[in-house]
């Protein structure tokens, strides 16, 4: 449906904004927030919009554009939005206005700050949209550097090194995600993912490369493992998995919350996608040949990163590597599609299980994610940036509505049923036992360690002596609580009526999975 | 219409040194206005040209009894070229508006060097095109003796006489050709057409592809750029490096290849690995690049930074050139384009933006003065014209250098890999020198509080905006400068190259 | 014998004539009338009663063209040797307004007879193929130059130039009479067509040259060679140029140089005919070519190595001259009807700028008190007319397009190409040269246009930095830039003129 660029305008505004911002927001920092703001919030009615005339029962993509761009290269503006898309998209729109909302504490040249989210919001939009990995790749790369500037002008002190050790990763891995799809291109002379996934699907993408490029010291076998290996490092760092996810805790921690925040809720999903919607339909069948290597690699994502998140002081890196941790469970429950089964009814029904949790996953850890570092942001407000464990003590007697509400945050976190985090660790689990009993019986003992380090909190943090320092502290205001309780809310909701996702993603997920045809 | 931007351009300079002593502001305004209109005239006739073939602007019979005509016209590389040099030529005085020292002599001599550019790109006839590239190198000398900074004359003196040597060379194997096709004419279609012998062109091609190289920066002629380009003044440095280098990337296009095909065959045996000239000159652009990057790196003084940017950056055009094929050619040609502007950018901020303020260049010293605090607007303005040179994609480089790298791997399977080292040398040289610059951490940040530095001005302002938004709109979309390149490629004037060897 | 013809020589000889009687009367007005007039005012008076000779036989040699031949070319008249007197007389007037405004000598009637009379010497020269009117013709061309050198006795430097110039010219007179001797020996006669016959038909026999024919191709370009100052005959040139007075060495470097390259030409490719050799790179066979090449090369690397160390700017130019004449001896290397045109055409274009350029030199000297490079020091702002001219001059000899001496050497490498491929190594090597050239006019352009001019100066008042120039030189440097600049961009104006002029010569 060519009719009306949306997605084009969805990605637009937040650019046009940042330039509202920076025109007029000047130095004024709330005048550059509410400019913020109220784009973001534009953003988001829009994709409500999209979602609202979305069509639930077909998986197929809609709002779609294709426009011929370099025809030299075989390029085309081609955007479109199936159920994934429009998950993303909507996470998203939720996350960075919570972001914005978190950045609080800016002070200095606030409209720089505000307009870079923005910019960063725009570029993620893009890479959700894109289907073609020309304009694909831009975003990607583009949104690197106001993420980059974000760490490293406004974070704190060592974050120069953060923000380098960031940009030199993602940097890595896009440049080798770079050299395969050129060398696809080259064999091809195909950009779009969607041409790209049919002829994997048809198995004539692999030989068309191996007959285009073929060394004569490599095997076919091997030639499609390297092109795999490229775009595989790419996500791999972006996600970020066990061992490419050095850079995460320093980035995170060293952050401005409000930052760190979009950086977790939004751009570590960049990585998730890029598994979904690139990697999974156009090298399914490599990722099928190494699948025992990624799984061990997605049960040690799972497991280290929680055992590492209990070692902790910082409230920050603590749920750093708690990010870590819940997306560890998406790769593996990905990782647990890619196997093979040959066509078994049931085992493909547990297929559909295992990526709806996926989708859940992705939208509930980053509503949740979000809150929580927000509330670590009102708290660092209070306490003149202290968030270490140890610092705290008795919290409950002083702020009970600031408690209450991350507690309830947290127990999200944790996954007890009746909240968002529940049902999409339950689905996964239940998808993949089948499909990859041994791995998922050892991930079991990340839900443990995730259980010790949340309750430590609530435990250190909240309950306890009351730690005479705070006994002053300020409870929420009316306004913050005001903001909070949509996303609170929604957690219930979710908790209780995942069928609010469910429903839309549905479709897209039994497509994906029977693209997969094995 | 086009002839008038060199006529213009000579006016304009003519009127400027008449212009009495003094008035710095008058003569300021004269060169814009006079940029300005030549600017508007090449945009036109880019915006009106769309089929890209070579379209006769003026012809009139200039020496008859040899046979040389004054024969002007333009195809859709010369178009790119043509816009290019107003493009520059317009930011340039923007960025020197700040001169005072002798002016109106300065921006004389700029006219002067803008006009006689045109006239290379607007050249038909052979002998025409030398005498406007000829006429290049004068006002190179005096723009930078005069009002250049880091030893002047003797950067000066270099330069000139490298260019010097190089269209000598050029000289040779021009008047060898037209000899030898029977001193009948120096058009470009006809000699062209003209079957030289192979031996001949055996000879003659290298001859005349170096004499234009070196102005283009080959490895190793290269040495008098970063030393030429660092002592000229900022406006110099843009039209330097951002045009005049693409003169001889032009020339080696228009003249060697298209008049001398077979000199780019196999010689029929090989020494060291080489079988051809082809193989020699882009084994020598990849050195060039992966060299240019290396001692980028390691640089001291930021202005040598982006001059041996640019030395890594013509390498990929030179490369381009000798891949012989069109995605090749053309992304050569886009490269020309896109490195024209972001070279000028770089320069801009570096020399008007940062050393008119702080009086020096060592990255050592700048760091402390906290550059993205001071001058913000430079900062922002380094950052996007460095992503865009490293090749972020959404700006021209990206295109450009994404063709050639296709062109190189159809043509050159390995020297792909030296390429991607180039370009991640690329990455780093751009970061260390924008980090050290302008984000540096300031160990005693609080100690001296730095002297306020003045404010970016409104001519600095809008050059630089012109320049990034010229440099977005090919990054986004590239097809406005291919929709007139590749039919200009595909036209009969390249048919030897095709016939020589073209994929 | 031959009947002569008087009145047809007196018709023949009527420029020249006119030339001489108005010299006569400059020379008698000056002695009789002006004698307690200021120097300047004697100076102009005589040089305009000159120039309108000149005037007049320019529009002699104009309005009746003719296609005389005298006594078997003692004395011809054609369209190619009216073209170079009538060059020749323009240089004598441009040198004449030029020197009004020296003040190196009181005897103005005798320097200016002196000028004309040597024009007169050259005017004989280009019009004669015999040999006697050629030797006699030359040797009052050199004994007019020898005293124009010594003119100015307020400095010993001019004397010892004329000696050294006198001693040379002498010796090389010597060789050229000697070798002249040689070829009327050979062939019982002294004109150039007979000479080159009877060389023919020894040449014919297939035997090789004859040795006392090589004996005298070596005495004539030893002759000839000091004339045009070629390596190695050239050692009295830079002296010769720095020690006389500015409007002499003027002369010397303008004019003598187009009647010398013409009447080198017209002996060795007319005369010499039958004896050439060649001068291929690898098939060197015995002949003049060979050899003119091989000073031609000398000439153009020494002349160009050695300018580069010049600190006066005099001496650059005298070394620039011995570097440009190898140039214009490849045209005679290559002898052919195209390289004819090409040698006056180079050799017309470049009189005009080194006399420009001198004087722009002369001027500098007198408010300056020298020629070195420092008294150019920041001339662009004292004197900016001046200082563009010089600035087309000096690049007019460093061959930048679009100046005339650009064109020049470009027809000429042309024309040597069109020859024979053979002689591509020294195309090669005389556009080498030239590269290295532009270093060195650079470096004076450098003083005028760069440096600052010297503290003393700059803090003086307004007044005294800027540099008046009389306005009867200015105007003349002036219309000498112009020309070069319109010769450079339209060649055809004077292209035309001389390959018509060749063509009818019969060439």
């Amino acid at each position: 449906m060519n009719a009306f660029p949306w997605l084009t305008i969805l990605t637009l505004v937040p650019v046009v904004g940042a330039l509202f911002v920076l025109s007029f927001g000047g130095s004024n920092k709330n005048v550059a927030r509410s400019i913020a703001l109220t784009f973001s919030f534009i953003a988001l009615a829009i994709t409500l919009l999209l979602w609202a005339h979305f069509d639930s029962a077909s998986g197929a993509l809609q709002f779609q554009q294709q426009v011929p761009w370099i025809t030299a290269l075989g390029v085309e503006y081609h955007v479109g939005i199936d159920g994934l898309g429009l998950l993303m998209l909507l996470l998203t729109s939720i996350v960075v206005p919570i972001g914005i909302l978190a950045s609080s504490q800016i002070q200095e040249r606030a409209g720089l700050y505000f307009s870079l989210m923005l910019l960063l919001q725009a570029c993620l939009f893009g890479t959700f949209t894109a289907l073609n990995f020309f304009h694909w790749f831009i975003f990607w790369e583009l949104s690197l550097i106001p993420a980059f500037f974000l760490i490293k002008l406004w974070g704190g002190s060592r974050s120069t090194a953060a923000a380098t050790q960031f940009l030199v990763y993602t940097m890595v891995g896009s440049i080798a995600m770079l050299l395969s799809f050129l060398a696809i291109f080259l064999a091809t002379g195909k950009f779009d993912f969607i041409e790209l996934a049919t002829l994997a699907q048809h198995g004539q993408l692999m030989p068309a490369v191996v007959a285009k490029l073929g060394w004569h010291r490599f095997t076919p076998h091997h030639v499609a493992l390297i092109l795999f290996a490229g775009t595989f490092l790419g996500f791999a760092v972006k996600v970020p998995l066990i061992p490419f996810h050095t850079w995460l805790p320093s980035a995170y921690t060293e952050a401005p919350t409000g930052t760190t925040i979009v950086l977790t809720g939004a751009m570590s999903k960049m990585g998730l996608y890029g598994f979904l919607r690139i990697l999974l339909p156009i090298f399914g069948a490599e990722m099928q040949m190494v699948l025992t290597p990624l799984l061990w690699l997605a049960v040690a994502t799972i497991v280290l990163s929680a055992y590492a998140a209990l070692a902790q002081k910082d409230l920050k890196r603590i749920f750093a590597y708690s990010s870590i941790n819940h997306l560890g469970y998406c790769l593996l429950a990905i990782f647990a599609v890619a196997k093979f089964t040959g066509g078994d009814a049931a085992l493909i029904t547990e297929k559909y299980a295992a990526m709806n949790g996926v989708m859940l996953q992705i939208f509930n850890h980053a509503l949740t994610a979000a809150t929580l570092f927000w509330f670590v942001a009102m708290l660092e407000k209070r306490t003149g940036g202290l968030r270490g464990l140890n610092d705290f003590g008795g919290l409950r007697k002083v702020v009970p509505v600031f408690t209450g509400l991350m507690g309830i945050a947290l127990f999200s976190s944790l996954g007890l049923p009746g909240l968002n985090g529940f049902v999409g660790e339950f689905l996964i689990f239940k998808g993949s036992f089948p499909l990859v009993s041994w791995a998922t019986s050892i991930s079991l003992l990340g839900l443990l360690a995730t259980a010790i380090f949340i309750l430590g909190i609530l435990q250190r943090v909240f309950s306890g002596p009351l730690n005479e320092k705070w006994a002053t502290l300020p409870d929420l205001t009316a306004a913050e609580r005001l903001s909070l309780v949509p996303a609170i809310a929604l957690m219930f909701v979710l908790g209780l009526y995942p069928q609010l996702i469910l429903g839309f993603v549905n479709s897209t997920v039994m497509q994906l999975v029977q693209q997969l045809k094995f | 219409m086009l002839a008038w931007t060199i006529y213009i351009s000579f006016l304009g300079a003519l009127l400027l040194l008449l212009l009495p002593k003094g008035n710095a502001a008058a003569a300021r305004i004269l060169a814009l206005l006079t940029a300005l209109v030549t600017f508007a005239i090449t945009l036109v006739s880019f915006l009106q040209h769309r089929t890209g073939e070579m379209l006769t602007v003026t012809d009139v019979s200039w020496i008859p009894s040899l046979g040389i005509r004054y024969h002007l016209a333009a195809d859709g590389i010369s178009l790119v070229l043509l816009l290019l040099t107003g493009i520059i030529a317009v930011t340039g005085i923007l960025f020197s508006w700040n001169i005072e020292h002798r002016a109106k002599e300065f921006f004389a001599f700029y006219l002067l060097l803008i006009g006689s550019v045109y006239g290379v790109f607007l050249s038909y006839d052979l002998l025409l095109l030398f005498v406007f590239y000829e006429i290049v190198i004068i006002p190179k000398y005096f723009l930078i003796a005069i009002w250049g900074s880091t030893r002047r004359e003797y950067g000066a003196m270099k330069l000139v006489l490298y260019s010097f040597i190089g269209s000598a060379m050029v000289l040779i194997g021009l008047i060898a050709a037209y000899v030898a096709a029977g001193e009948k004419s120096m058009a470009l279609g006809d000699l062209a057409g003209f079957p030289f012998s192979a031996h001949f062109q055996m000879w003659a091609f290298p001859l005349v592809f170096v004499g234009f190289a070196i102005l283009a920066g080959l490895w190793p002629f290269h040495t008098w750029a970063p030393t030429g380009h660092v002592a000229a003044p900022t406006a110099a440095s843009m039209l330097l490096a951002g045009v005049v280098m693409k003169l001889g990337a032009y020339g080696c296009l228009r003249v060697a290849m298209t008049l001398f095909p077979l000199g780019l065959g196999p010689w029929g045996f090989h020494f060291l690995g080489f079988g051809s000239w082809r193989d020699v000159f882009a084994v020598l652009a990849v050195i060039g690049i992966v060299y240019g990057a290396m001692v980028a790196l390691v640089q001291k003084d930021f202005k040598f930074v982006i001059g041996y940017s640019s030395v890594s950056h013509m390498g990929f055009i030179l490369l381009g050139l000798m891949t012989l094929n069109q995605i090749g050619l053309s992304g050569a040609v886009v490269q020309m384009f896109s490195h024209g502007i972001l070279a000028g950018l770089m320069f801009a901020v570096v020399g008007r933006m940062v050393y008119d303020r702080t009086h020096t260049r060592e990255l050592a010293l700048l760091g402390p003065m906290n550059l993205n605090r001071a001058i913000p607007f430079a900062a922002v303005t380094f950052v996007v014209a460095g992503m865009a040179s490293m090749g972020l994609p959404g700006f021209s480089g990206f295109v450009a250098e994404l063709m050639i790298v296709i062109g190189v791997w159809h043509a050159f399977p390995i020297l792909t890999v030296c390429v991607g080292l180039g370009l991640v040398v690329g990455v780093a040289y751009i970061w260390r020198a924008m980090q050290k610059a302008f984000f540096a951490e300031a160990e005693h940040a609080s100690a001296a509080p730095h002297e306020a530095l003045p404010p970016i001005t409104l001519p600095e302002r809008l050059g630089a905006l012109i320049l990034i938004v010229v440099s977005v709109i090919v990054g986004i979309y590239p097809q406005v400068l291919l929709n007139i390149i590749v039919p200009a490629l595909n036209s009969p004037l390249f048919n030897g190259l095709r016939q020589g060897g073209w994929r | 014998m031959s009947t002569v013809n008087y009145a047809q020589l007196w018709q023949l000889a009527l420029p020249q004539v006119i030339v001489v009687v108005a010299t006569l009367i400059a020379l008698a007005v000056d002695l009789l009338l002006l004698r307690a007039r200021p120097i300047h005012t004697r100076f102009t008076v005589a040089a305009i009663l000159g120039s309108l000779g000149c005037v007049v036989a320019i529009a002699r040699l104009v309005h009746v063209p003719a296609q005389v031949n005298v006594l078997d070319g003692t004395l011809l008249a054609n369209p190619l040797t009216q073209l170079v007197q009538i060059a020749l007389l323009v240089l004598a007037i441009a040198t004449l307004l030029m020197a009004t405004n020296s003040r190196f000598t009181e005897h103005v009637g005798e320097f200016v007879l002196l000028i004309l009379v040597a024009t007169v010497g050259m005017m004989f020269l280009v019009s004669s193929q015999d040999l006697l009117v050629i030797f006699i013709s030359l040797e009052l061309l050199s004994l007019s130059l020898y005293i124009l050198t010594a003119f100015d006795k307020h400095r010993p430097h001019s004397s010892e130039a004329a000696l050294k110039y006198f001693l040379f010219g002498g010796m090389s007179a010597a060789f050229l009479l000697f070798g002249f001797s040689l070829l009327y020996g050979l062939s019982n006669s002294t004109s150039l067509p007979r000479i080159a016959a009877a060389i023919h038909a020894s040449a014919a026999t297939g035997s090789p040259l004859n040795p006392l024919l090589l004996i005298a191709i070596v005495t004539t370009v030893i002759g000839f060679g000091f004339k045009v100052a070629a390596f190695p005959f050239h050692f009295w040139a830079p002296d010769v140029y720095q020690g006389a007075p500015a409007p002499s060495a003027a002369f010397i470097a303008s004019s003598s140089k187009v009647a010398s390259f013409f009447i080198f030409f017209q002996v060795m490719a007319v005369g010499f005919a039958g004896a050439e050799g060649s001068a291929a790179w690898m098939h060197f066979t015995t002949g003049w070519v060979p050899v003119l090449a091989v000073v031609a090369a000398l000439s153009m690397v020494l002349g160009n190595l050695v300018a580069i160390v010049q600190r006066s700017v005099r001496r650059l130019l005298a070394y620039s001259a011995i570097a440009h004449a190898g140039y214009m001896l490849l045209a005679i290397v290559s002898h052919t009807q195209q390289s004819l045109g090409a040698l006056l055409y180079y050799v017309v274009t470049y009189a005009l700028a080194t006399l420009g350029a001198f004087g722009v030199v002369a001027i500098v000297e007198q408010r300056t008190g020298g020629d070195r490079l420092e008294h150019f020091d920041g001339l662009s702002r004292r004197a900016p007319v001046l200082s563009a001219c010089m600035f087309v001059f000096l690049l007019s000899l460093a061959g930048i397009p679009p100046l005339a001496g650009f064109f020049g050497k470009f027809y000429l490498f042309v024309s040597v190409l069109h020859s024979g491929p053979g002689l591509l190594w020294l195309v090669v090597l005389a556009i080498a040269m030239s590269a290295v050239s532009l270093y060195y006019y650079l470096q004076v352009l450098k003083r005028i246009y760069v440096a600052n001019p010297s503290d003393e100066v700059a803090n003086a008042s307004a007044d005294a930095t800027t540099i008046r120039t009389p306005i009867l030189s200015q105007a003349v440097v002036v219309l000498l830039a112009a020309g070069v600049v319109l010769f450079g961009c339209a060649p055809h104006l004077l292209l035309h003129w001389m390959d018509a002029a060749i063509r009818a010569a019969g060439f």
